[in-house]
């Protein structure tokens, strides 16, 4: 590698052109071959000299060396890599936050990182997850979703669940279950290492939907088909509701739509709940109709006039 | 390639003499050998310029130095230890779950 130019021409880096030329003149004179002949080292340090002045006399390529971007022969150097490249391969090790030095001081102030490995930071990782270690540890929980019918996830009930391993676990469905509750069962997950503890199984419960019955909380919901004769004039009716059949009265003049309450028939108390209702709302249902309804009907002139679609109005065009 | 500081000084242009030493004595700088007798590695030199950029162009006055060379100096372990981690599971975890944990990761780790 040729040498500093500056060093070779004596003069320091913010030496003026004029000091670079006379500095030149001078040793080109000293050195040149013509007045030294068969001097070999003196025809090197000619040519050094000759290399250095050409490329501090011109301004840019000077410019361009101070700054690094060309070496002392002109030639175009590389960027250097970045410390980047080295910190993450196997050099960093050297400059390793835990080696000490940087400020850290090999026992930092807070201590952290001297004895910091791998598996400290991975080891919360990998716990429960039955490898390596001596230590006792529990066994994984195991996770499970079961399908429940809508009524024994309201009255409760039980359902047979047969584990991918062959295993059956019969499980209790208690009363007024909710759609994603998670029941569990200790002991009956993955067992543990080491004579740990089994782990859990926690089983998450999908109830399945009712044919005519919804769930709002604490309530049941549903619609009761009800004759005209049973809206006009009222009556008992037999409602199911989820615990069984019960009779209900239904007022004269009851129309579709009206919403009637039995108060305690919806999901039963469990926990701290009390029992909810049933909310059972009227539809009335025309169904088959004879010739005597068409002429009763025909005939009739209701006393006052009446349009259903009254409330509509103004609102379609 | 081992530099001694000779060559050190020809490699880093405007890097003075005082501050080199003043950096060493901080463990900021860690060559081989001893005072006199130092060799610089490259990473060695990789970090006298990442000191020098941080000093004149990021304008980081020396005493806020040891802060940011350690916060580096933990981020680079850290990412080691993911390069580690990184190419221990592609020897032994299986593709079929590798993918499943990169997916589950976001792709944190490739």
């Amino acid at each position: 590698m040729a040498e500093d130019p500056y060093k070779i021409l004596g003069v320091a880096k913010d030496a003026s052109a004029d000091d670079i030329r006379k500095a030149y003149r001078k040793l080109a004179k000293k050195h040149h071959p013509d007045l030294n002949p068969g001097n070999k080292a003196a025809e090197e340090q000619f040519k050094a000299v000759s290399a250095a002045n050409e490329l501090l006399s011109d301004g840019e390529k000077r410019a361009r060396y101070d700054r690094g971007e060309i070496d002392e022969s002109g030639a175009e150097k590389p960027p250097p890599r970045s410390y980047r490249h080295y910190a993450e391969g196997a050099p960093g090790q050297r400059y390793s936050y835990s080696a000490g030095g940087a400020g850290s001081g090999a026992s930092g102030p807070d201590g952290f990182g001297a004895d910091e490995n791998f598996e400290d930071i991975f080891s919360t990782i990998f716990q429960n997850r039955g490898n390596g270690g001596t230590q006792p540890g529990r066994g994984r929980d195991a996770h499970y979703v079961l399908a429940a019918e809508f009524l024994d996830a309201i009255n409760g009930g039980a359902k047979r669940l047969t584990l991918p391993d062959g295993q059956v676990l019969d499980v209790k469905i208690p009363a007024g279950t909710e759609d994603g509750d998670i029941l569990r069962l200790r002991g009956r997950g993955s067992p543990g290492r080491n004579n740990g503890p089994a782990g859990d199984a926690l089983i998450e419960i999908k109830v399945m939907p009712h044919k005519f019955y919804r769930r709002d909380g604490q309530d049941i919901r549903f619609e009761l088909p009800v004759s005209v004769q049973e809206a006009v004039l009222g009556g008992k009716v037999t409602v199911p509701t989820p615990a069984g059949a019960v009779a209900m009265t239904i007022k004269p003049h009851s129309d579709s739509g009206v919403e009637l309450r039995l108060r305690g028939r919806g999901v039963p108390a469990h926990g701290k709940l009390p029992a909810g209702d049933l909310y059972v709302k009227l539809r009335v249902v025309i169904g088959p109709v004879d010739a005597k309804l068409e002429d009763f009907l025909r005939d009739w002139k209701p006393e006052t006039a009446f349009d259903p679609r009254r409330e509509m109005e103004g609102d379609s065009k | 390639m081992m530099f001694t500081v000779e060559t050190l000084f020809v490699e880093i242009r405007g890097l003075q003499r005082q501050d080199l030493d003043r950096w060493i004595t901080n463990a900021w700088v860690r060559p081989d050998g001893e005072p006199g007798r130092y060799l610089f590695r490259e990473i060695d030199v990789a970090r006298i310029r990442l000191i020098m950029e941080l000093r004149e162009h990021l304008e980081i006055e020396e005493p806020a130095l040891p802060t940011v060379l350690s916060l580096l100096d933990q981020l680079y372990d850290m990412r080691r230890r993911l390069h580690g981690l990184n190419a221990a599971l592609a020897e032994t975890v299986p593709p079929e779950i590798r993918e499943k944990l990169f997916e589950k990761l976001g792709n944190g780790l490739v």
